[in-house]
């Protein structure tokens, strides 16, 4: 997909350590603060990505040292665009359980990526499933 | 003594209201902290009825919710009631797309809280 001339951008390669994946979320989410974004947008991209990073350290490259997650962030005139890649062996995410089956209403793990899905306009997973695109489109004020 | 680090913990009447000490509940060393403190409370201290208040409350990841779904569990197994209180509009979108405002018993504020745990004792 070709996007247009970003107003900013970042291309990252950080170690699988969750402070290394938080640092790079503050960047990101304080460029949408200084880009004058909703406090409501930018609460539904910091969830995604933490659910989305967290994923990709942990579950992904299971916080090996020799790993490491690449972050590419681009910020549009009217979306954020997100592109995070683990170096782990992937997985299905149509696999994952439904979590609010009521069977699994008290299982008290799985609703990370019902959650991006649900805050994020647009969710995509790769064939392998190491690597997630997400957009958030800005809220256009009335 | 009981020294908590995550929580802020004070006493109602019978009620246990706990409020958070971080604004974002993402760290995974914290939301372990977290959960130990609440734990604790059900099941050394042996508080049956816990408020917990989210006021001040910004955020909170996937995995916070999982130490919230075990505590509501383990309240209930001590035959304990959990309430929810001051959730921010953001946050309660989370629960409700997980449909966990089904399963565990939130209420605008705490004085609707503390009437219900008021209610409870009087039936």
């Amino acid at each position: 997909m070709t996007l247009e001339a970003p107003l900013w951008s970042l291309d990252r390669r950080i170690a699988s350590d969750l402070a290394a994946g938080r640092a790079v979320q503050e960047e990101v989410l304080n460029v949408l603060d200084a880009h004058g974004w909703d406090a409501g947008c930018v609460f539904a991209v910091r969830l995604a990505f933490e659910e989305a990073i967290v994923n990709a350290i942990k579950h992904g490259n299971r916080h090996a040292e020799d790993k490491h997650v690449h972050v590419v962030a681009k910020l549009l005139a009217d979306r954020l665009w997100l592109q995070i890649t683990d170096e782990g062996p992937g997985f299905d995410p149509t696999a994952v359980p439904d979590c609010t089956e009521d069977e699994r209403l008290e299982v008290p793990c799985g609703r990370g990526i019902m959650l991006m899905r649900s805050f994020m306009c647009h969710v995509e997973y790769n064939d392998v499933g190491n690597r997630v695109v997400m957009e958030k489109r800005r809220a256009v004020e009335e | 003594m009981n020294v908590n680090r995550r929580l802020n913990v004070s006493e109602v009447g019978d009620v246990t209201v706990v409020r958070f000490v971080d604004r974002r509940i993402l760290d995974e060393a914290n939301i372990q902290e977290m959960g130990q403190e609440l734990f604790q409370l059900v099941e050394e201290q042996g508080k049956k009825q816990i408020l917990l208040n989210f006021a001040g409350v910004e955020f909170l990841s996937s995995a916070a919710l999982g130490k919230l779904i075990t505590l509501d569990k383990r309240v209930k197994s001590h035959s304990g009631k959990l309430i929810l209180s001051n959730i921010r509009p953001e946050i309660y979108e989370v629960f409700k797309i997980t449909r966990l405002n089904t399963t565990l018993d939130i209420k605008d504020d705490e004085a609707d809280a503390l009437a219900a745990f008021a209610a409870l004792q009087a039936t």
